[in-house]
This record gives C-alpha cells, sequence and structure tokens, in this order.
C-alpha cells in the first residue's frame, strides 16, 4: 500500500544541501507493523512526514493505495490525510483549550460529520480507551500517558489505514510508555498498518519489521515480509 | 467543516485568550461608540436647528431692511449712503400681494417692565395681531393684540408666562397696568410657555403694538417683516412680487434683504449634514486603527498557534479550513466588538439626550450601518493577511514549534 521509488529529499541549510533522504526505496503492505531506528540527523522523520504527506519529496515517486501522490495538489493531499492518515506526536499536541473529546473531535469537525455522528464516535472510543471519566478535562489535567491515548484516539477517530507514530513514548514514563506501545500494538493487531519511529531500543525490538537509517538511507530492512 | 463548529472553535479561541479578546473588543467598541456618538451629535444639530426653523412658523418669508451682500463691498459703503427704513406703510402694501397669506411688522427691543414694585428689563417685542398665527404662538390667558390699525399706536400688551409669573405673581395680570419704559400699557392675555424659539424666550417678554414699540424706542423703521406665504408653490413668485414691490416703494432701490425660511433651512440641513458626515468620517478613521489592530493580533495569533496550525494540518485540515478559521475569529471579534459599540454609544447618546434634554440627539440610521459595515468590514479585510499566512505555513515547520 506505502510503495516509496527513489525518494530524495534536500534541505538547504545555510550555503550547505544537506541529504535528508537518499534513493529511498520502500514498500510497506497493509497491517504491516514496521519500526523505523537511527541516530538523530539521519533522517528517520523526514522519512514519517514524506509517508504522512505532511513534506514533499524532491524526487521519486510515492504511490498509496495505488494513487501517485507526489503529484497531488495541497488540498487533495489534506483529504488524504484527514481520511487514511493518522498522526501520533512526541508531545501530543493537544490543543490546550480543549477538553479531551473536543481534541478527539477535531478530524470529524475538519471532516465535516455532524455533531450526534460525532458525538457517538467519541464516547465510543473513550470508552474503549478507558477514558470516560477524563472526557471533559483539558490537556494539562491529563497525566501524560492519559494525553498520549487522547492523542492516540484522536489520530484513529477517523479510522484511517497508516497509524505514524514520532517517538510516541518520548515523553513519558516507563510504565505508561508501556501503556501506550501496547495500545499501538492492539490497534495493529486489529489491522491498521503501524510506523513507529524510536530512539527506544526496546520499542524498536518489538516491530515484526524494523528498518534502520543512516544518512538519509536505509541501513538495515529486517523481518520485511 | 460546519458554520457552528467553526463558530464553535473560533468562540474557544476567542475566550482562552481573555485579555487580548477583551482589548481588541474594547478598541473595536470605542470606534463603533464615536461614530455613533459623533453622528448623534450631527445630527442632533441639524433636527435641532431644523425644528427650530419649523417652530418659526410655515413657509416664511422673512424681509430685513438694508441689502446683504455675499460678494463684498457694496457701493453704498463708499458713497456714504444708508439703506431707506422698512416702513409700516411698505408692509401695508405688502399684504395686497395674492401670496401673502398674512403678515406681521416687527420692532424690538429692551426695556424696563414694572408693576408695583416689581420691575424687570426683558425684550419688548412690537407686533401685529398676525404675529400669535404666523409664529404658532398659544395664549394661556387673555387674548393676543387685537388693534385693527397696525398703523396706530395702542396701550394693550401681551406677557410671557414667566414674565407675568414675576410680575403678578399667582395673582391674574388680565387688565392690570404695567409699565413699560415710559409708558403704561393694560396687560390684555399671557402667552402660554413654549420655551426658547431661535433665540427669542417667549416665556420672558413683552409683546406691545409695532406702532407704539415705534415710539417708545424712538425708531421709524422696522426690524423685520414676516411673510406668511400660501403654499410652498407660491414661495418664488411671492418673494418676487414682495421684492418689486419694495424697489417700486424705495424708488428703485433694491435695500431690502429676502429670507425664505425654507432656503434657510435647507442650508442649515446640508451644513450639518455634511458636518455629521464629516465627524462620522473621522470617527471612522479609528475604526479603521482598530481593524489594523485586529491585523497585529491575528499576526501574533498565527505564530503563537503556528504549532496548532501545523497540527490541524497534520488531521487533513484544507488551507481554506485554516483561513476560515482565522477570518471567522477576526469577523467575530469585529462583530462583537461592533455590538459593544453600539450599546455603549447608545448609551452616551442617551446620557447626552438626559444631559440636553431640547436637542433631539439621535444616531441617523445610516452611521449605524455604516459603523458596523465598516467594524466588520475592516475587521475581515486586515485578517486576510495573517489569515493567508497561517493557510500557507509549512506543517512539518509548524509542527516543530
Amino acid at each position: 500500500m506505502i510503495d516509496l521509488q527513489d525518494i530524495q529529499r534536500v534541505f538547504q541549510v545555510g550555503d550547505q544541501q544537506v541529504h535528508a533522504l537518499r534513493d529511498i526505496n520502500l514498500h510497506i503492505t497493509p497491517g504491516e507493523y514496521v519500526s523505523i531506528m537511527g541516530p538523530s540527523g539521519s533522517g528517520k522523520s523526514t522519512l514519517l512526514n514524506i509517508i504522512g504527506l505532511l513534506d514533499r519529496p524532491d524526487a521519486g515517486r510515492y504511490r498509496l493505495d495505488g494513487i501517485d501522490v507526489t503529484t497531488l495538489d495541497d488540498d487533495s493531499q489534506a483529504r488524504i490525510r484527514r481520511d487514511k492518515i493518522g498522526f501520533v506526536f512526541q508531545d501530543f499536541h493537544l490543543v490546550p483549550r480543549l477538553s479531551a473529546a473536543e481534541n478527539i473531535e477535531l478530524p470529524m469537525i475538519l471532516a465535516g460529520i455532524d455533531a450526534t455522528e460525532r458525538k457517538r464516535r467519541v464516547t465510543h472510543i473513550l470508552a474503549r480507551l478507558g477514558l470516560q471519566a477524563r472526557a471533559h478535562h483539558r490537556p494539562e489535567q491529563l497525566s501524560g500517558g492519559q494525553r498520549q491515548r487522547v492523542a492516540i484516539a484522536r489520530a484513529t477517530i477517523m479510522q484511517p489505514a497508516v497509524l505514524l507514530a514520532d517517538e510516541p513514548t518520548g515523553n513519558l514514563d516507563r510504565s505508561s510508555g508501556h501503556t501506550i506501545t501496547e495500545l499501538l500494538e492492539q490497534l495493529n493487531h486489529d489491522g491498521i498498518t503501524l510506523i513507529v519511529v524510536t530512539h527506544d531500543n526496546e520499542l524498536g525490538r518489538r516491530a515484526r519489521r524494523r528498518l534502520r537509517m543512516i544518512d538519509g538511507q536505509i541501513d538495515s530492512d529486517h523481518g520485511s515480509s | 467543516m460546519k458554520a457552528r463548529d467553526v463558530l464553535h472553535y473560533t468562540w474557544r479561541a476567542l475566550r482562552s485568550y481573555r485579555l487580548r479578546t477583551a482589548l481588541m473588543l474594547l478598541a473595536m467598541a470605542i470606534g463603533v461608540a464615536a461614530v455613533i456618538l459623533l453622528t448623534a451629535l450631527g445630527e442632533g444639530a441639524r433636527r435641532y436647528v431644523s425644528n427650530e426653523f419649523a417652530s418659526l412658523g410655515t413657509n416664511l418669508l422673512i424681509v430685513v431692511p438694508g441689502r446683504m451682500e455675499t460678494a463684498g463691498a457694496s457701493p453704498s459703503m463708499f458713497l456714504g449712503e444708508t439703506p431707506r427704513d422698512l416702513t409700516l406703510h411698505d408692509a401695508l402694501a405688502l399684504t395686497r400681494i395674492p401670496g401673502v397669506r398674512r403678515l406681521t411688522a416687527i420692532v424690538v427691543g429692551s426695556a424696563n417692565v414694572s408693576h408695583a414694585q416689581r420691575e424687570r428689563e426683558v425684550t419688548v417685542v412690537g407686533a401685529t395681531p398676525e404675529m400669535l398665527p404666523i409664529r404658532h404662538w398659544r395664549m394661556k390667558s387673555g387674548r393676543f393684540l387685537d388693534n385693527r390699525d397696525i398703523s396706530l399706536a395702542g396701550s394693550d400688551c401681551v406677557l410671557g408666562a414667566q414674565l407675568a409669573k414675576e410680575l403678578f405673581g399667582n395673582r391674574s395680570p388680565l387688565g392690570q397696568w404695567v409699565r413699560i419704559g415710559d409708558r403704561r400699557f393694560r396687560v390684555g392675555g399671557v402667552l402660554a410657555s413654549q420655551g426658547e424659539s431661535m433665540g427669542l424666550n417667549t416665556d420672558d417678554l413683552a409683546i406691545i403694538p409695532v406702532a407704539s414699540a415705534q415710539s417708545l424706542f424712538n425708531v421709524p423703521g422696522l426690524f423685520r417683516i414676516i411673510i406668511e406665504v400660501r403654499s410652498r408653490e407660491q414661495m418664488n413668485k411671492t418673494r418676487q412680487a414682495v421684492s418689486e414691490t419694495l424697489k417700486r416703494r424705495h424708488q428703485g432701490k433694491e435695500d431690502v434683504t429676502l429670507i425664505s425660511q425654507d432656503a434657510v433651512v435647507a442650508t442649515f440641513n446640508k451644513i450639518l449634514h455634511t458636518l455629521t458626515l464629516a465627524v462620522g468620517g473621522i470617527a471612522a478613521i479609528s475604526l479603521a486603527v482598530a481593524g489594523i489592530l485586529i491585523m497585529n493580533v491575528m499576526l501574533v495569533a498565527t505564530s503563537q498557534r503556528t504549532a496548532e496550525i501545523g497540527l490541524l494540518k497534520a488531521l487533513g485540515a484544507l488551507p481554506r479550513q485554516i483561513q476560515t478559521l482565522f477570518l471567522a475569529e477576526a469577523a467575530l471579534l469585529s462583530l462583537l466588538g461592533a455590538l459593544l459599540g453600539l450599546a455603549a454609544g447608545a448609551l452616551a447618546v442617551r446620557f447626552i439626550i438626559w444631559l440636553y434634554p431640547s436637542v433631539p440627539f439621535a444616531t441617523p440610521t445610516w452611521a449605524l450601518s455604516a459603523a458596523l459595515g465598516i467594524a466588520v468590514g475592516t475587521g475581515l479585510l486586515f485578517a486576510i493577511v495573517p489569515a493567508r499566512k497561517a493557510a500557507r505555513l509549512d506543517p512539518v515547520q509548524a509542527l516543530a514549534r
């Protein structure tokens, strides 16, 4: 479903050109559980951003579900992001003035889903994640683990095909990090394609397929099907 | 994205930056209130003048002795010529013009009016019986002047309500004698209290026959002749006839000035309307300033909320949707500010009416809609740049903030 061919991404830093990604060729099938590891600046996040259509490659072709998405305009890319891709960030990125329930609602508001359906889905997912009691709390009133669960609920509320997680446990203590990992794996078990960028070896090793990146290139690819 | 959700989202944003929102509302409200208040003052002045002229009577043509030149000096200034007096005979001649319904000749002076031990100095108006219907005055008691032949002096007088009260207390002044200057007059009636009109306080004056006033003040001429024309349509024709009659009577010299009330009212209306527009426009500048403030605030908001914009983009918000959210925020801000301003302005106008009840202050409708329109218009206009900036943010960089 995710098919990257000869992807290049070059950043201009001052008068230097930095090759964040060089000749990336990657194929990921639906339902896979992939971890991307590597040192800082090896291009892990850039790769994730390109897969998530937040960034455009300078060269190469990216096909998602058979559609060449590299040539699509901003609006079409935004719609694909909304409907097919969920993001989970290291620092949660919850909107501070909105309650947990309202944060989870956001993607559905953008998609124009009506209020009763939104409420139904939010109630359902809050119950599933054991956050009913926290529905009307604002992010600052939640623990780190709870915030990340709200963020995951928000990322999956549109039932995307792919869930992209950038250091999802990076800001959490061990036990809540573990809970989040299990939640992500449960979602993968239910069919979502899960791609995790991480520094954490323990988390990275749990994935069935493990990519290692060095200097903008995929150095090793273990466990690919 | 549904309109209700946009509204809800922006409302939450406004509420979470309370101080910022409050200051913006204040700026917008001051602008709108200024427009409301200043135009109300201008409009009040216009209506006041308009009402004053209306209270003077209707379809009036006023004859003033002497030629008032609007274009520089008149030859008489150099030749030492004095304008011919306007006489009672001139007035009598004018009554024969068909368009003239009635007219009154007046002489104005100031004299002491006394009764028993009480004495007051008041304005004394020499007039004719026609003064009452022309000026739309009403009597409180007794009757107005009723001498048939206006060229004869008489000893009847009419007192203003306040003057009567001060001289006679609660006793009826009817039939009593008062001394005006060095003559004695018998009080025939008292005017009903009708306040001030064109600088003449009708409550505090004495009215005597015009011929008596001429001899009292020792003036041969008249101060004014006030003509009531039969209808508005006959105004121009009558004006011409009056002018010709007087010219003929004054050996071919045009030495009077005719002022038609309509022309004066129209001129004042025009001047005061322009003035209202001008002060309204000046006040509207503060609205433009408020608009620029909104632009600044929205620019700050885009940088404050960069991460949030990045998030919205990651969640699949279209650039257009982000633009809509920011524009909606500016629109809501300026609309709420404008409504606050309307309320504050209306309150201020009420306060001024309470202070000066005699002036009919009122914000003209055009100013209300213009203030609202300009407020929301500038708010939106100046929010376009920040909103587009927000919509164009690069999501990766935005999220990294």
